[in-house]
């Protein structure tokens, strides 16, 4: 049978599919309109950056404890106690601060040592496929996983957090994951990443018993991730901005952006082209991007950003293939697709959200930027990258229009959507839990990422 | 659906050819303001390759086209003169050319669905503006490209 595919009368139903006919992007005013009032077009723009906009977190088939709400409560624990790390001293709460944003305000990350990149913050990233600024994993899971292992972050290892679950929280892990393995025997410190002596005495573990450890220690990571998806973003004052608006314009103090504010967002949505990667109810794209930012002012080791992490991602053993992983293969589409051998991945960085954006100086992911003025004059400025390709192209703003940009990011500061106790150290752990630090046998310590 | 299920050769439809030009108006009309918007008029679905050896239509999974989410599409060919294309290889990049970039994934045909219609999986579209897609196919009949302008 054969078929037409070049049929004029019905280009335009599809086009309008294609989003050309109901989408234009935002211009500053509009001939015709009231002074101020947003054109229907751009008040589709405000409404897909809304927070009501945000679809509601689904399954994440690579995590069946996610929803769990015992798994949360775990996690929870977890994330305070700094039992799990090497020098009994630090805990994912500390660089992830509850009172600030679940970041710590540092151009670099502190944990048992000094890390290479700027901590990012949580809310809200179960809905992000990538995590770290390089998207070096796929989930919340996975992502915690990471600086559990890392030697300048949390700086312990696999077996010595399987013997804190088994001593410390061996009935609730039951409850949610099943029976632990048995652990008699098996080194304090051991696992396949950091230490020599560490690694040596990984591997020197059956095969098979190596397997029960990592198990549990992504499951550790699966419980951390059930805690960290109850967290996300509240509304800010923007957002109530764009109720009104699309409510008909009336407002209250509560629903009200300064002239300099409202300004600033047309700008943000219009000429400045800031919606172009700050896009979607959480103001990223979920994508990576060479902006050109500067090297950092210390020296750190040689970064190629995700032109890496892509690599990381789709070999990594906790991956949303992997073994450990609840997906089916078919849940895994982004990795399946994921871009891997684009010029355009070298020194490209994940776009965070703005939202509360006001209250994380200094910024970039190594802190290189210390205010958000600084950020808009760079972006207007569009300076060449150190290396790899910017994709940024000079945006002609006066002194002014930056200052109104930099006055709409402070609109986006909002409270944190999540249960009041998890934004507080669990009652388990009021009480500092501080240990001896951890003396393992052939450690050589703490070495640079 | 339909694009790819109606006749070749169109009947002569003065109705349509109308129902067509107005309709073209109002899309130009909705985009005035889009900044984004392709440069060129091109901007159909359905069309010939570079070179004349096929003709192709893209389907998008999901319309709107969404942004920020994976999605399958349908991309039909056949060759010039109406022969369902199922044995061929097909690869798809594209990028946005006032930015410089390319696509945020690596989309792939993953299968035939016979009749000349091939599944595309793995599009993505991160960004609103004006998107390029481009298909490699070749076939028995040769190698040859065609691309699609796109407005999110």
């Amino acid at each position: 049978m054969r078929r037409a595919i070049m049929r004029g009368s019905r280009v335009l139903p599809v086009l309008v599919g294609l989003g050309l006919g109901g989408m234009g992007a935002v211009g500053v005013g509009s001939v015709g309109q009231r002074p101020g009032a947003w054109t229907r077009d751009e008040l589709a723009v405000l409404r897909s950056l809304s927070i009501r906009s945000l679809t509601p977190l689904g399954a994440d088939p690579s995590n069946r404890y996610a929803t769990d709400p015992r798994a949360a409560k775990l996690g929870h624990e977890f994330f305070f106690d700094v039992r799990f790390s090497g020098n009994g001293k630090v805990s994912c709460a500390t660089c992830h601060a509850p009172t600030q944003d679940f970041q710590d305000g540092k151009p670099l990350a502190q944990g048992v040592g000094t890390t290479a990149r700027r901590t990012m913050p949580i809310a809200g990233t179960a809905h992000s496929p990538w995590l770290f600024w390089d998207g070096r994993t796929d989930s919340q899971w996975a992502q915690a996983l990471g600086p559990l292992e890392s030697a300048v972050e949390h700086g312990g290892n696999r077996t010595q957090y399987a013997h804190v679950v088994a001593e410390q929280y061996r009935d609730e892990y039951e409850a949610v994951f099943g029976p632990l393995p048995d652990i008699l025997g098996l080194p304090r410190h051991a696992g396949p990443v950091g230490d020599t002596g560490w690694r040596a005495s990984w591997q020197r573990i059956p095969a098979v018993r190596r397997d029960e450890i990592s198990r549990v220690y992504a499951n550790i990571g699966k419980a951390i991730a059930a805690y960290e998806r109850r967290i996300e973003f509240g509304a800010s004052r923007f957002d109530r901005y764009v109720d009104a608006q699309l409510a008909g314009g009336k407002r209250s103090p509560q629903s009200t952006l300064t002239s300099e504010e409202e300004a600033g967002l047309r700008l943000f949505v219009g000429r400045a082209r800031c919606v172009t990667c700050h896009n979607g109810p959480q103001f990223t794209d979920d994508h990576f991007h060479n902006t050109g930012v500067p090297v950092a002012a210390v020296t750190l080791p040689p970064d190629s950003g995700r032109a890496v992490g892509v690599r990381q991602v789709l070999a990594g053993e906790f991956n949303c293939t992997s073994r450990y992983s609840d997906a089916k293969p078919e849940d895994c589409q982004e990795l399946r697709f994921a871009a891997d051998d684009s010029p355009e991945l070298v020194r490209a960085y994940k776009t965070p959200s703005l939202r509360n954006v006001a209250t994380r100086a200094p910024y970039m992911h190594a802190g290189q930027l210390p205010s958000l003025s600084d950020v808009v004059t760079h972006y207007a400025a569009a300076p060449a990258a150190p290396f790899g390709r910017s994709e940024l192209k000079p945006i002609r703003l006066t002194p002014n229009e930056q200052h109104q940009i930099v006055a709409f990011l402070h609109a986006l500061t909002g409270p944190l959507a999540a249960p009041a106790e998890y934004l507080d150290r669990p009652a388990r752990l009021a009480t500092d839990v501080r240990l001896a630090p951890a003396s393992p046998a052939g450690s050589s310590g703490g070495k640079p990422d | 659906m339909y694009l790819l299920h109606t006749p070749l050769r169109p009947r002569r439809s003065v109705a349509r050819t109308a129902f067509a030009a107005v309709g073209l108006l109002l899309l130009l009309a909705a985009c005035s303001h889009f900044r984004g918007r392709a440069p060129s008029s091109d901007i159909a679905t359905a069309k010939m390759s570079a070179h004349q050896l096929y003709r192709a239509a893209v389907r998008p999974g999901v319309v709107p086209i969404p942004v920020r989410r994976l999605q399958a599409w349908t991309l039909h060919v056949e060759t010039a003169d109406g022969r369902p294309v199922d044995a061929a290889t097909i690869t798809m990049n594209g990028g946005m050319p006032q930015h410089g970039h390319g696509l945020p994934t690596s989309p792939r045909v993953t299968r035939a669905l016979g009749n000349g219609d091939h599944l595309v999986e793995g599009v993505k579209f991160n960004m609103g503006g004006w998107w390029v897609v481009r298909f490699s196919i070749t076939s028995g009949a040769g190698t040859d490209t065609v691309t699609f302008n796109l407005g999110l």
